[in-house]
């Protein structure tokens, strides 16, 4: 019958043309927005990952409360022993110190008087160690826009929107000042060796890149940092494992008595990821749900016209005998058919605009220039497994529920009239 | 000898009324304009030397840093740090409404300007513009006695201040004033929207060079976790001559 059916749809384009055209426009549209919104929301978790959450992270409990104001007064101390314990008790998860401060940038003129001043938000990592996992975690190497990768801890990596801010160019010597670990004044000479730009708002408004060693030696952070980062082996983020890990330290070496005792964090921990994570999820779920319920009515009108249109049909097999059940089941067998062939073109064109986008993107670096999330500026889509897949749901879930609202009429119809209704 | 007697009692008698009757007297007739004037006499002068040290009580540690400051009006200072090591040797200016830091350790003068001046000194609860700030009380602030109170068994007057013009660190400020010596014992700073942002308890007042002067300041910035500040004066001398040069972003370096 599947076959029947078949070359009845693909012979009579008066009866599915008009459908599938619909199915294949609203699939299409699925699988585009599931693509861009799973491409966003995964270049959020990645970025936010690797430039500030790590997969986990280790913080003292009094400096989770206050991390985005980066209190450095509240870093980790004992910061050896803390590693020996982990890399022991942890040896698949890779981890790195780091340290996140706020300060000021103070450019001299010729006579060593100060010329401009910018506020600037330093990021302390493992840069000069040859063969650096972090250097290549945030692809610094490949972020660099003009001068060189630092070679002496007094070489400081700025971000080109702030470099071009400030008026200034690789080679020049900046003074830093902030505040170390004990609050005191941190003054300090730096050579800016060159420029990046990672593509990320929060991060190329005012980046300063300084080797971790320096930054604790201006901070006064001996054996000390703000941040432990942890990366799963192999780059992914393990969410089971993830809380596993931190039920177990928290349980082992935190404290709730002491604000300087160590607390794990997950990467959906941090920076509200888990509410947006849930928020985007509901809302695609809801999009698709909205898209189902505006596909059936379409098409529950189209295969009213359609019925209308088949009314003779319909009428003429019933009047040769055939049960209203089995009419109904067919039609409903055809629109399964027509849903299918809709989804499949929608779902090859919907893959063919998501590759674009996943290649391309959008830039929106104007709009979200004032961001504080690690938010891409270009929004890339991402074609996944259940990107060849999604738009099959709308698609023949709208087209059966169109049909088995409009094929009611065929239960309405009473045999007794059809041939009269068929001289007509 | 009674009536000698009698005199002399009636002479006791009539200083103990003078005694009893004379701050409330004063408290009648002194105006909120007239405790500042009295308020700045104890506090303003035209120059001083002080030597004095911050601790700084935050969270993890108690510092310690050891300074002395020149300064001369309203708009002239310098403050040389001398202690710990770390901050030996730091020197600020002020002149006017502008601020140069110098640090030994880049050998660069460094302005502070704009919100930065807002910013806490060393970790401590005191602000670049706390220091800077020297200013008489009469000529920047509008002033009303509202009540009476007792604080640490002295009475006070409460004195509201509102700045005459934008152009201050705090736009309100409450004074605790000590009816006898004409001193504040506590202040609550405000911004212009109400918010509590700084109090400062001023406490172990000596007599000093005719005036009574505050050898221990505690400031607590209300906005932070911290335990307060504590800035105590170990030397002050007022009205002492002190050369020009001091003043010049030269001696920064010198």
């Amino acid at each position: 019958m599947i076959r029947f059916l078949l070359k009845g749809i693909l012979r009579d384009r008066h009866r599915s043309l008009f459908p599938v055209i619909i199915i294949s426009l609203g699939v299409m549209l699925s699988v585009v927005l599931h693509a861009w919104a799973g491409g966003i929301l995964g270049d959020v978790l990645n970025f936010t990952a690797r430039f500030s959450a790590g997969h986990l992270k280790i913080v003292t409990r009094a400096y989770a409360k206050d991390m985005d104001q980066l209190p450095l007064d509240l870093a980790l101390d004992h910061l050896h022993s803390l590693l020996d314990t982990l890399q022991h008790s942890y040896p698949n998860i890779e981890w790195t110190p780091r340290i996140r401060f706020g300060g000021l940038l103070d450019v001299p003129d010729a006579h060593g008087e100060t010329r401009t001043q910018g506020t600037a938000l330093g990021l302390a990592i493992d840069l000069l160690t040859p063969h650096s996992n972090e250097v290549k975690r945030l692809r610094i190497k490949q972020a660099l826009r003009r001068g060189h990768f630092p070679s002496r801890p007094s070489e400081i990596l700025l971000s080109d929107t702030f470099a071009q801010k400030m008026q200034l160019q690789p080679g020049d010597t900046v003074t830093f000042i902030g505040s170390t670990m004990f609050g005191s004044m941190a003054m300090q000479n730096v050579v800016v060796a060159g420029t990046i730009s990672f593509g990320v708002t929060a991060m190329d408004r005012g980046s300063l890149i300084m080797d971790i060693t320096k930054a604790q030696k201006i901070l006064d952070m001996n054996d000390a940092c703000g941040e432990l980062l942890g990366y799963f082996k192999g780059g992914r983020y393990r969410p089971e494992l993830a809380e596993q890990i931190k039920t177990k330290f928290n349980t082992q070496y935190s404290d709730p008595k002491n604000p300087f005792s160590p607390q794990l964090l997950t990467l959906m921990d941090q920076n509200d990821l888990a509410s947006m994570w849930d928020y985007i999820s509901s809302m695609l779920s809801f999009m698709i749900f909205v898209f189902i319920l505006a596909m059936s009515i379409v098409l529950w009108n189209a295969g009213l016209l359609n019925g209308l249109r088949r009314y003779g049909e319909v009428g003429l097999r019933l009047a040769i005998g055939e049960e209203k059940g089995h009419v109904y089941r067919s039609m409903l067998w055809e629109s399964l058919l027509v849903g299918i062939l809709g989804s499949i073109v929608g779902t090859l064109f919907g893959l063919l605009v998501a590759y674009i986008l996943q290649e391309n993107g959008i830039d929106v670096g104007n709009a979200i220039k004032s961001a504080s999330m690690m938010l891409p500026t270009v929004f890339k889509a991402r074609i996944t497994t259940a990107t060849f897949f999604i738009g099959f749901i709308p698609g023949i879930f709208s087209t059966l529920l169109g049909t088995m609202l409009s094929g009611v009429g065929i239960y309405k119809r009473q045999t007794a009239s059809l041939f009269k209704e068929l001289e007509n | 000898m009674n009536v000698f007697r009698l005199k002399k009692l009636s002479l006791s008698f009539g200083i103990i009324l003078v005694f009893f009757f004379s701050i409330p007297i004063q408290a009648q007739t002194l105006s909120a304009v007239e405790i500042l004037q009295r308020i700045d006499q104890n506090l303003s002068s035209e120059s001083r030397v002080v030597n004095s040290k911050m601790i700084v009580h935050s969270r993890r540690t108690d510092r310690t840093i050891v300074s002395k400051t020149h300064a001369k009006g309203e708009d002239h200072s310098f403050t040389e740090y001398l202690a710990p090591a770390r901050e030996k040797g730091t020197k600020m200016l002020k002149l006017g409404k502008k601020l140069w830091i110098y640090s030994p350790s880049t050998d660069r003068i460094i302005q502070i300007s704009g919100h930065m001046l807002r910013q806490s000194v060393m970790g401590s609860d005191l602000s670049y513009e706390d220091l800077m700030d020297d200013k008489k009380l009469t000529t920047h602030y509008r002033a009303q006695v509202t009540r009476t109170d007792t604080l640490e068994t002295r009475m006070c007057w409460i004195l509201e201040l509102t700045a005459k013009e934008a152009d201050v660190s705090y736009y309100k400020r409450t004074l605790w004033v000590d009816k006898e010596r004409f001193v504040p014992l506590r202040q609550e700073l405000f911004a212009k929207s109400g918010t509590l942002l700084k109090r400062v308890d001023m406490n172990n007042y000596e007599r000093i060079q005719g005036r009574w002067y505050p050898k221990k300041f505690i400031f607590k910035d209300m906005l932070k976790t911290g335990k307060g500040t504590e800035f105590i004066v170990n030397s002050i001398r007022f009205n002492v001559p002190i050369p020009g040069y001091i003043f010049s972003k030269a001696a920064l370096r010198r």
